[in-house]
């Protein structure tokens, strides 16, 4: 019976959360937006979110099994990455395309610099760029399921000012996951109250992107309204800048990165050439989070000098 | 609730960056909540009677190893000395059975280090020791021979010979009492604290008389409530001294935290709490002196509290030092199911005991013993970079970049980090969801940090 004793280094007792656990808890925070999605925007929808995470998936099994890695899929994140690229795409993407994309965001973005936690960049991010740049298709946007498609892409272009209703169901054109805000703050919600991100980013990042739209379209509260609820800054604020490992660990961090997110994403959509700029602008903030982390570390307790 | 210097409390209260914790600013001392399971708290405490063998290691405190004083055959009694104090940081070392004692031989002690250990064969009948009497304090230099003599060490854990901090010139500004217990199961200091509380009071008496103290903290967890209310009738009594009710969280019971909660000071890297004014005790290591103070019986019992998954009745035990932990589990009712791992200590910080046949120790204050459920580790995975480890380390470590710096070989990197601050608390990997071993990564950080250093010193 002696050796049976287990012997390890403290602490002999730990917290019931683990990386699949919290991967799991985006999932369920992501699940209302996926089905007003695929309410939305019907079957069609559907099919874009199943072939993105399926490719997500097959490609992190066979990068393991082909480099002999240990097997991670079942930490759930490819699951996260498939599904936010397919809810950062337009209904009516060439399938073929979404599986590339996907491939692209679990390859070349995170297997390749080693892994869940070592990517540089968020995956599901960088490989909407990838496509946005690549497939120029993608610049027209699906509609809503019996809607006419008269104005532009999304409602950041359309010459009237969309109603603040429709925005919040999700009556606009746009991507699948990107219309319906009132799911996407019940997403978010749900992770605040998990305690799975921090108000820090979201606020931050959608608080930047209100205040600059308020002052650029003559103070108008409605017209910044409009701004916060259309295209991609919810559900870019809410689930892909709060990705852990390409977003700073402290408070102080998390606040420079949703600012800095915040005014690319402002200054692209009112004078880039780009209606959209969320994802340039969490990208941007992923390459320099190193130095925002480096420079917002904690104040350690009596250290420093001696 | 955390501060006592107005001139933090002002700068804190204000200050708005605090509010929405910015850490960068102004630093908040971190606790985390973990679950307090003090299922024995208040319990019924039986003393162990014996008649089994007891195990005296020489080193059940940091310094030099005891000398014996003893050899084989010779006969012994409760409080007998069996050990001098060796030379340097040391401590005696008192028999807790009457019996005789059977020999010395080496045994392996939980750092992996081979020392001497006396073995005494008791005879059941625990006779005191004729010769006890209270010991003649006349001034500070009496006061710290007799608790050097007392034998008595930190007995919250960390086993650092007490009379050492009493052998100062400086002027100490607060006596901190120790009474956090912010570990879960571990109710051992709790029963001090309800049933020795005269012994603690008596022990602060003599030590304001002979010591040159301004103040004395009893800084007690909230959690608490009997036991609050005993140490207030203790500070009801003098003027120097006063309760402070402390939040309960996770670690409120380390040096330099309760230092900073119970005065606000701040305790710098490789610095102690006489560096800035303050000596921290333990409430069993003063009930203890206060016992010797008295009455002249040094330390030789412990109260232990027995709990766990694996555990039939949990209970608190009054056990001689050196009785081996198997005789501790089967007084007390033996197991529910098989034992998978078994601690000195409470789950956040104990030591996990390779065999059943370990003896109790001076700083043992709790022995708990889980079942295979409870002892499995989590699979450990890929770091997620998620920052909660960070987040929750009580004194701002950046816990993931000690790991990068260990793994690269950057040690004049680590050095800056501040791993030397690191106690070991072990908050990081309590909330990690990958499982990392964090706790350990640190202790490898210090051990080749140190390594280093010496190299460099040559070179």
């Amino acid at each position: 019976m002696e050796n049976k004793l287990h012997i390890s280094v403290s602490p002999h007792l730990h917290r019931k959360r683990t990386t699949t656990g919290i991967m799991l808890e985006v999932i369920i925070a992501l699940l209302p937006t996926t089905i007003a999605g695929v309410v939305i925007f019907g079957l069609r929808a559907l099919a874009v979110i199943g072939v993105c995470v399926a490719s997500a998936v097959i490609s992190e099994l066979l990068f393991n099994l082909i480099l002999k890695r240990k097997q991670t899929i079942k930490d759930l994140s490819c699951v996260v990455t498939g599904l936010l690229l397919a809810l950062n795409l337009p209904a009516n993407a060439p399938l073929w395309q979404c599986a590339v994309g996907s491939v692209f965001a679990i390859i070349v973005v995170k297997c390749i610099f080693g892994g869940i936690g070592k990517n540089i960049v968020n995956p599901a991010i960088t490989a909407r760029v990838f496509m946005l740049v690549a497939f120029g298709s993608l610049a027209k946007t699906a509609f809503p399921v019996g809607m006419d498609a008269t104005a532009g892409a999304t409602p950041l272009v359309s010459e009237t000012t969309p109603d603040i209703m429709d925005l919040l169901l999700g009556k606009t054109g746009g991507c699948i996951g990107e219309t319906c805000a009132i799911a996407l703050l019940v997403g978010g919600v749900y992770l605040l109250i998990r305690k799975v991100i921090s108000w820090h980013i979201p606020v931050a990042f959608i608080g930047t992107v209100f205040i600059f739209s308020f002052f650029v379209k003559d103070f108008s509260v409605s017209e910044a309204l409009v701004q916060v609820l259309s295209g991609g800054l919810l559900i870019g604020a809410i689930f892909m800048a709060t990705d852990y490992t390409t977003s700073p660990s402290t408070a102080l961090g998390k606040v420079v990165f949703g600012v800095g997110a915040g005014l690319i994403t402002a200054l692209i959509r009112f004078w880039g050439i780009y209606p959209e700029g969320v994802s340039f602008g969490i990208l941007l903030m992923n390459i320099l989070n190193p130095y925002i982390c480096s420079l917002t570390a904690r104040k350690l307790f009596g250290g420093g000098k001696k | 609730m955390e501060e006592f210097d107005p001139k933090i409390t002002i700068k804190k209260k204000f200050s708005i960056t605090r509010k929405v914790g910015f850490n960068k600013m102004a630093f908040s001392l971190k606790g985390i909540k973990v679950p307090h399971r003090k299922n024995t708290a208040g319990s019924e405490v039986k003393r162990m009677v014996i008649d089994n063998t007891i195990t005296l290691p020489m080193i059940m405190h940091i310094g030099a190893p005891a000398v014996p004083v003893v050899k084989a055959g010779d006969h012994v009694d409760v409080g007998t000395l069996v050990a001098k104090a060796g030379d340097g940081l040391s401590s005696p070392i008192y028999s807790g059975v009457s019996g005789s004692v059977v020999g010395i031989s080496d045994v392996v002690i939980s750092n992996g280090r081979k020392v001497p250990a006396i073995k005494i064969d008791s005879d059941g009948e625990m006779t005191v020791d004729a010769n006890i009497v209270p010991p003649v304090i006349n001034d500070r230099q009496s006061l710290v021979g007799a608790i050097k003599d007392s034998g008595v060490v930190g007995l919250g854990g960390a086993g650092f010979p007490t009379y050492v901090k009493f052998n100062t010139d400086k002027e100490i500004d607060y006596l901190i009492v120790n009474c956090a217990e912010c570990e879960p199961y571990i109710t051992s200091d709790t029963y001090t604290m309800l049933e020795r509380a005269d012994e603690i009071a008596y022990a602060i008496d003599i030590l304001l008389k002979h010591v040159n103290i301004k103040n004395v903290i009893i800084g007690i967890e909230k959690n608490k409530g009997k036991a609050i209310d005993k140490m207030k009738e203790i500070a009801s009594k003098n003027s120097k001294i006063s309760v402070k009710v402390l939040p309960s969280v996770y670690p409120t019971g380390g040096e330099k935290v309760l230092v900073y909660r119970t005065t606000g000071r701040v305790i710098k890297e490789g610095k102690l709490p006489a560096d800035v004014g303050c000596i921290v005790c333990n409430c069993t290591t003063l009930a203890t002196l206060g016992k010797y103070f008295k009455t002249g019986m040094p330390l030789v019992e412990k109260c232990v509290t027995v709990d766990g998954s694996a555990i039939e009745n949990p209970q608190n035990v009054i056990v001689p030092i050196g009785i081996a932990i198997k005789d501790v589990f089967e007084f007390t009712g033996g197991f529910k199911s098989e034992p998978a791992k078994v601690l000195y200590g409470g789950p956040m910080m104990g030591i996990s005991v390779p065999s059943l046949d370990e003896p109790v120790l001076k700083q043992t204050n709790a022995l708990l013993a889980f079942n295979e459920k409870d002892a499995k580790q989590g699979e450990e995975t890929a770091c997620i970079q998620c920052g909660t480890c960070i987040k929750n380390c009580p004194f701002g470590i950046n816990v993931t970049e000690i790991a990068r710096a260990v793994s690269k070989g950057e040690y004049d990197r680590l050095e800056k980090l501040g791993v030397g601050i690191c106690m070991e608390c072990g908050c990081c990997a309590y909330n990690c969801p990958a499982n990392r071993p964090l706790v350990q990564m640190h202790k490898l950080a210090k051990i080749s940090l140190r390594e280093w250093k010496e190299k460099e010193a040559k070179a």
